[in-house]
């Protein structure tokens, strides 16, 4: 046998090579900067216009960038879901908006409150205006509560009513109603708004969950469960659908398909829905509440939303692959607010993101621009505490996944809810960061 | 995902446990590294005596692993669903095995080098 040998000095010359090598593997983005004296102004530091900022500022040398947004939290949204099944405290969705900008960027904290395109300036709610060269919206969506009769926010986490849409208290106190649900069984009425809504998946998420903890805490059969949604499907792309209607009839969950909740009576414990033969009424324990959802009403009184589609909800009119203005080629939207056909998730703006910053310096550079978005749309679907299906999918309702042969996106598995559990946030937070 | 570079899945482990704390882990990781091999070349040759040991440690460093990981996760044994579950739990455990004896078999030497 070869006796392996060596000089202390050797050792200690070889160990530091390993570390230099590691040195020059660090990560960096290797691009020269464009240099530009642009004016680019961005609507919404949520988790668009943030990762976009984080990306423009490292691509351009001497931008001037501007983020205009009132809101000092900043909101990891996915996690609304585990707060409102009680697997996380509500501080795990909330940071600081400034936590995740970088130097070099000019925050306004007012909101934006009128845009005119044709000027090319946006005037914020405190009056100040702000003139750009390039304009990117990402204010994401706001939630109509007001448009469920009978229902208001401060009801929730009482008398069975949970919303876990409406922020990380509000998911907090849906644990609260949902839980004492899972304790004394019932019927628990799960819903879903007519318009377009971000992460589709989530009312399932939710009622998946509440049944799996409903059944682990010995009540299930003492408990109902029935979703009720005004779509004809469970979900928009069909062979998800048809893989979560299977699992509905496997745990026992009803539904009412063509439902549209229109109003409560809290007191009664009453719900009121619009169906294909007129009103119908459902008594429940536990109601979970997801009201519509539309563009902000900057965006829909600056005249920038479609004015042939989606009409009540007012998302902005753009190519859905450049993501660039149809009307306006100074503008591009990002995010929820975006018109486009599928992809209010944060998978998506992770996708969007290179695209809208391809798209901005193409136009500073005056050359094409060459990155284009697919639709990609990305949905950790829980099933149960401990279990996920991982799907992914495009435009063309076609599943796309990430580790094709390795993660079924149809089965349920430990290793999606891994993903979810461990990997989603942090892999959000990177995004933010302009990194992933 | 988009694109699974080198520096997109370090910037997800800094977010997973925090910069700092990642970086201690990995040099941690590259000091207990180090040791072992700084050890096999001090010594010319394994100790099968300390490797006894380590191996003996083995099933502690895989049991702790996956303990952590399904603690920290909120799942349990019975959450796996399809053979890359299995794969993945036996990974973490081995995972857990090699790194507890690579430990244990540096600090016996660093502590009572060659008898
Ligand atoms: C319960 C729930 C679960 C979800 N689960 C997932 C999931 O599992 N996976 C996934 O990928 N996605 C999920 N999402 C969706 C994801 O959170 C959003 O799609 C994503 O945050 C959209 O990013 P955005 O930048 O468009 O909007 P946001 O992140 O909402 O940011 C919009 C920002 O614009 C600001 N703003 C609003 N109006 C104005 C104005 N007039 N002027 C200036 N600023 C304004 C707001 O203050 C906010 O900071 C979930 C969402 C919810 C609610």
């Amino acid at each position: 046998m070869t006796k392996l040998t060596a000089t202390r000095r050797q050792f200690f010359g070889l160990a530091a090579g390993g570390a230099a090598a590691t040195a020059l593997a660090a990560p960096g983005d290797a691009r020269a900067q464009t240099a530009t004296k642009a004016r680019i102004v961005i609507i919404g530091a949520g988790a668009g216009g943030t990762a976009l900022a984080n990306r423009l500022v490292a691509r351009l040398d001497g931008a001037e960038i501007t983020l205009i947004d009132p809101r000092v939290d900043h909101l990891y949204q996915p996690g609304l879901s585990l707060v409102a099944a009680g697997l996380k405290p509500a501080d795990y969705v909330v940071s600081k908006t400034t936590d995740w900008l970088p130097d070099g960027v000019t925050l306004i904290a007012e909101a934006a409150a009128e845009i005119d395109p044709e000027a090319k300036t946006v005037t914020t709610s405190g009056g100040q205006n702000v003139a750009y060269d390039f304009l990117v919206v990402a204010p994401g969506l706001v939630l109509d509560h007001d448009a469920i009769e009978g229902f208001s926010l401060d009801m929730v986490g009482q008398n069975g009513i949970g919303a876990l849409y409406a922020g990380p208290e509000y998911a907090a106190k849906t644990w609260q109603a949902a839980q004492a649900f899972s304790e004394t069984g019932g019927m628990g009425l799960f819903t879903r708004p007519e318009t377009e809504m971000k992460c589709a998946g989530a009312p399932l998420k939710h009622t998946f969950l509440i049944e799996d903890i409903t059944r682990s805490a010995g009540m299930r059969s003492k408990a109902e469960f029935h979703y009720a949604a005004p779509q004809g499907a469970l979900f928009g792309v069909p062979i998800v659908a048809e893989k979560v209607r299977m699992l509905f009839a496997e745990r026992g969950i009803g539904t009412s398909m063509q439902h549209r909740l229109t109003g409560i009576d809290a007191g009664a414990r009453r719900a009121t829905f619009a169906g294909p033969d007129g009103t119908t009424e459902m008594d429940y324990d536990y109601i979970h509440i997801i009201p519509p959802q539309r563009a902000p009403e900057v965006i829909r009184q600056s005249g920038l939303s479609w004015a042939d589609k989606w009409t009540d909800q007012g998302w902005v009119e753009c190519d859905k692959t450049s993501l660039r203005h149809l009307r306006y080629d100074t503008i591009w939207a990002l995010g929820d607010v975006a018109g486009v056909p599928k992809g209010k998730t944060a998978a998506s703006v992770k996708w969007q993101v290179p695209v809208v910053e391809d798209g901005l310096i193409a136009a500073i550079e005056g050359r094409e621009p060459t990155e284009t978005y697919n639709g990609y749309t990305s949905c950790p679907m829980i099933t149960r505490v401990g279990r996920a299906m991982l799907i992914e999918f495009d435009y063309n309702n076609d599943l796309t996944p990430s580790f094709p042969g390795l993660i079924a996106p149809l089965e349920e598995l430990w290793i999606s809810w891994l993903m979810k559990e461990v990997a989603l946030k942090a892999t959000y937070n990177a995004m933010l960061r302009g990194r992933a | 995902m988009e694109e699974m570079t080198f520096g997109t899945i370090v910037a997800v482990f800094e977010e997973i446990f925090g910069r700092g704390l990642f970086w201690i882990m990995v040099a941690l990781a590259a000091i207990v590294t180090l040791g072992y091999v700084y050890v096999l070349i001090r010594d010319h040759s394994i100790s099968w005596r300390k490797f006894l040991l380590a191996q003996l440690s083995m099933p502690i460093g895989a049991i702790a692993a996956v303990w952590f990981v399904l603690g920290m996760t909120s799942s349990s044994l019975g959450d796996l669903g399809g053979p890359v579950d299995v794969v993945v739990f036996l990974g973490i455990a081995a995972a857990g095995a090699v790194g507890i004896a690579i430990l244990v078999y540096t600090i016996q030497s660093l502590v009572r080098p060659k008898q």
